[in-house]
Formats: structure tokens, C-alpha cells, sequence
């Protein structure tokens, strides 16, 4: 049991250690390219969520949200 | 003159009018990635056209931001509506209104948290709405990771024109959690959850449903809908984007949808974009969706009041859509504005094929109720925009 517990706390404080990230800032002007974004005209796709919302039972979850390039 | 009893505006149903009102106040800012949007100004307009029904106005958002650490953002929105779709034309008359939309927002940046407020108002005639919205994100992980969560209470008060005794309310929420991930240099995926409950007055108090009854010569009568006061649904969406090899992207998605009314619903879409080195770029896609009715839909009811709740709504029917669409951006340097930093000119197009599996179209009266053709429409949708950056 002892065994048991002391390999729990080397799992979990192997969680805690920092995470390398895997792809470096110089490999990022692909992810930085404005065409990688999910919402690149937020005026465009507010609209045409409004339409699809205003004709379809289903609602929520329609995107928008800023694209993950990790570039700043 | 109009009649008295019309049809929804767009053919909507009210019960889904404010929670548009709501997801779209999260969706203008969204959760981001842990720095500011650009500064930047939009100038749209809209329109679509199907079913009788014609939709367009203009759309204005502004965005600047202050100390690289504030930004602030507006936004107008105008419907225009001018209707004549199968509701209106088989239980009222045509009509016209306009619907005008007025949000404003600010966002806020400190070190890898991003933080957003932001106030929607929607007035139509008949139809009030307010909202309010909170979200905030954070980069994890070398900034390979943003998790966001965004919350929007609401509240929307319900007129009948022609009554004016008639007032209700709806008090809306929804809660949203946004999930970025970097996966490679090249491919980055985002999980996004949303919930959303209502309660209060949840149906039109225009639209009606259709009975039997052998009094009447067609074989059928009419009497007014009536929905529960309380819906909770979730959606959940997966979204990726990958860069190809030759500077273009691939776009994919799919979406869950299942609510308390006994709706479920998925769609699916993939896109493709591809710039070119004069500033032009070209976009298509693809989507597809499909739902199940609510269960207290029918088409045609055995009797009157044949149940507790009544709906022939067609957005709560069982259907589904294609829609193709596509367009092209241009971008460029309008050098006689000199606080402008580039400019880009866009125009887009859907094309949308509604086809209902249990909804009719009572237009056509040569055949007993319940024997006419399933109804179905192409729509098409428009948004011609320009873009400044400064």
C-alpha cells in the first residue's frame, strides 16, 4: 500500500513539472498566418451564425473564438 | 393593412431570438488568445432570400484598443425584413419591420489573461432583449493552450402588436468553455462547449399549429401553439485547422446539439481557403446539418389541444440543410487614408437547400390534411464587407 501511495505522489509531482512546449516560437508563422484563424471576420461569421441559429433548433457552440497561433 | 396575427420576423421562432442575441454577444469577443484583437473597423452588408422572405441591413463594428492593455468595441446591426414565407402566407399576411441591434463591449489583457464585458440591446416592435456577457481566457503551456470560459445572463420581454394587455418575459443563460490547442506548427484544434437554459414565455405568440377538425372545409383548424417555459440544451463542437504545405488551409467541423425538448441535431463542415501573393483570397465550403423534431411537434394534431404542448414550428421539425458557399477577400494599402494601415474588400455567398421530412405545405389544398408534399426552399445569403486596420 505504501508502495502503492509513494508511486501516486511520483506520478502526481511529475504533473506538476513545466511542459515543454513542442512547437518552439520560431515554428509558429504558420499557426500566425491570419488565413489558420477560426474567426478572421467577426462581423462575417456573427452574421451567418445569426442566420443559421435563426432557421435551426440547435444553438450554442458555434465558434468564434480566437484562433490558438500562441504567437504573442 | 396587416393582419392582426402575423408570423415571426425571419420565419423565427421566438424561443430562439434571445438566445441569439446571447450566443452572438459571446461570440464578438469570444475567448482569445491572450493578447488584444487588432484594431480594426467593419462595414457590412447583409442580406438573405428564401422562402418568401427577405432579410438585409447594414452591420458596423469598431474595434480600438488603448495601452495595449484595453480595447473597446461597438457594434450596430440591422434587420430589415420584408415577409411573405409559408407561415405568413397560410395563417396571416405579408409584413415588414426592422430589427436594430446596438452592443458594446470592452476587453481587457493583463499578462496571459484575457477578460471581456459586454452589453447587447435588441429592439424590434414586439420584441425587447438585453444581455449582458463576462469571459475570460488564459494561455497555458508556452502559449500552445487557451482555455476560456464565457457567461451571459439575459433577459427578454415578449409583446403581441395588436394586444396590447399581452406581456411576457424569458430569462435566459448560457455558460461556454473554449478549449484552443496547438497541435503541431501546422494543425491546431479548438473544443468548445456551450449550455444555455431558458425560462419563461418560450413560444410565438403569432405562429399556430394545425388540427383536424371536419367542420372546416380544407379538413383542418388552427389554434395557437403552446411550448414549455423551461428548455436546457448543450452543443458541443470540435473544430480544426490545418496549413498546407503550399499556404493555403483546410477547415473542418462537427457539431453536437441535444436539448430537454427532445431535439438532437449535428452538422458537419469543411472549408478550404487559399491566398494568393497579390492580396487576393479566395474561400469554399461545405456544411451539412440535421436535426430530429421536438417532441411536441406535429405537423397535423388529431384534435384540438391534443396534447399538453403544441408546436408546428418548422425549426423545430426534423430537416436538414446543405449549404454551399464561398467568396473572396481582397486586400490592400488605400494610401489617401494615412492613419490606415491596410484595407481588404470582401464578398461572400451561401447557398442554403432546406429540405423538411415532417413539415407540409399546406399551399397545396387539392389533397386530404396530411397528404401534401413535405415542404422544402433554397435560400441564399450575402455579406459584402470592408475592413480597416489602423
Amino acid at each position: 500500500m505504501k508502495r502503492l501511495f509513494a508511486l501516486c505522489l511520483i506520478v502526481l509531482a511529475g504533473g506538476c513539472s513545466s511542459i515543454e512546449p513542442w512547437v518552439s516560437p520560431f515554428e509558429r508563422n504558420h499557426l500566425a498566418d491570419p488565413i489558420m484563424s477560426f474567426n478572421k471576420a467577426p462581423v462575417s461569421s456573427s452574421y451567418l451564425h445569426h442566420v443559421y441559429q435563426a432557421r435551426e433548433g440547435a444553438r450554442g457552440a458555434e465558434g468564434g473564438s480566437g484562433g490558438g497561433c500562441g504567437c504573442n | 393593412m396587416h393582419a392582426v396575427l402575423r408570423a415571426d420576423p425571419e420565419a423565427v421562432v421566438a424561443v430562439t431570438r434571445s438566445a441569439i442575441f446571447i450566443a452572438l454577444c459571446l461570440t464578438v469577443y469570444g475567448v482569445q488568445a491572450a493578447v488584444l484583437p487588432e484594431d480594426r473597423a467593419d462595414f457590412l452588408y447583409h442580406g438573405y432570400d428564401g422562402d418568401g422572405l427577405e432579410v438585409n441591413g447594414p452591420s458596423i463594428l469598431v474595434r480600438k484598443s488603448m495601452k495595449d492593455k484595453v480595447s473597446v468595441w461597438a457594434n450596430y446591426y440591422v434587420d430589415m425584413i420584408s415577409s411573405a414565407s409559408i407561415d405568413v402566407v397560410t395563417t396571416a399576411s405579408e409584413y415588414s419591420e426592422e430589427r436594430q441591434q446596438t452592443s458594446v463591449g470592452v476587453d481587457y489583457l493583463h499578462g496571459k489573461t484575457f477578460m471581456g464585458l459586454s452589453w447587447t440591446n435588441s429592439e424590434e416592435d414586439d420584441y425587447t432583449a438585453d444581455t449582458v456577457a463576462f469571459g475570460i481566457s488564459q494561455d497555458f503551456f508556452g502559449d500552445l493552450t487557451t482555455l476560456g470560459i464565457s457567461y451571459a445572463v439575459g433577459r427578454d420581454e415578449v409583446r403581441r402588436n395588436g394586444d396590447t394587455l399581452f406581456e411576457e418575459h424569458t430569462d435566459r443563460q448560457n455558460f461556454r468553455v473554449d478549449l484552443t490547442q496547438v497541435i503541431t506548427k501546422n494543425f491546431v484544434l479548438n473544443l468548445n462547449y456551450e449550455g444555455v437554459t431558458d425560462e419563461g414565455f418560450l413560444n410565438n405568440p403569432y405562429r399556430q399549429v394545425r388540427y383536424l377538425d371536419t367542420n372546416e372545409a380544407r379538413g383542418y383548424a388552427y389554434q395557437s401553439e403552446l411550448y414549455p417555459r423551461t428548455r436546457t440544451s448543450s452543443a458541443f463542437a470540435v473544430r480544426g485547422l490545418y496549413y498546407l504545405p503550399y499556404r493555403a488551409a483546410i477547415k473542418g467541423e462537427a457539431r453536437t446539439f441535444s436539448d430537454s425538448w427532445g431535439i438532437s441535431a449535428y452538422n458537419v463542415e469543411v472549408g478550404y481557403t487559399h491566398p494568393f501573393d497579390n492580396g487576393l483570397t479566395l474561400e469554399a465550403k461545405y456544411r451539412y446539418y440535421d436535426q430530429s423534431a421536438a417532441d411536441f411537434y406535429s405537423d397535423l394534431f388529431p384534435f384540438q389541444s391534443a396534447q399538453n404542448f403544441l408546436a408546428r414550428d418548422k425549426e423545430l421539425s426534423s430537416f436538414t440543410t446543405h449549404t454551399v458557399g464561398g467568396g473572396a477577400s481582397y486586400e490592400f494599402k488605400p494610401t489617401w487614408i494615412p492613419f490606415i494601415e491596410k484595407a481588404e474588400v470582401s464578398l461572400f455567398g451561401d447557398f442554403i437547400a432546406f429540405r423538411y421530412d415532417d413539415f407540409r405545405d399546406v399551399r397545396v389544398t387539392d389533397v386530404a390534411p396530411g397528404e401534401e408534399p413535405m415542404f422544402e426552399f433554397d435560400g441564399w445569403v450575402v455579406r459584402a464587407f470592408i475592413s480597416f486596420w489602423y
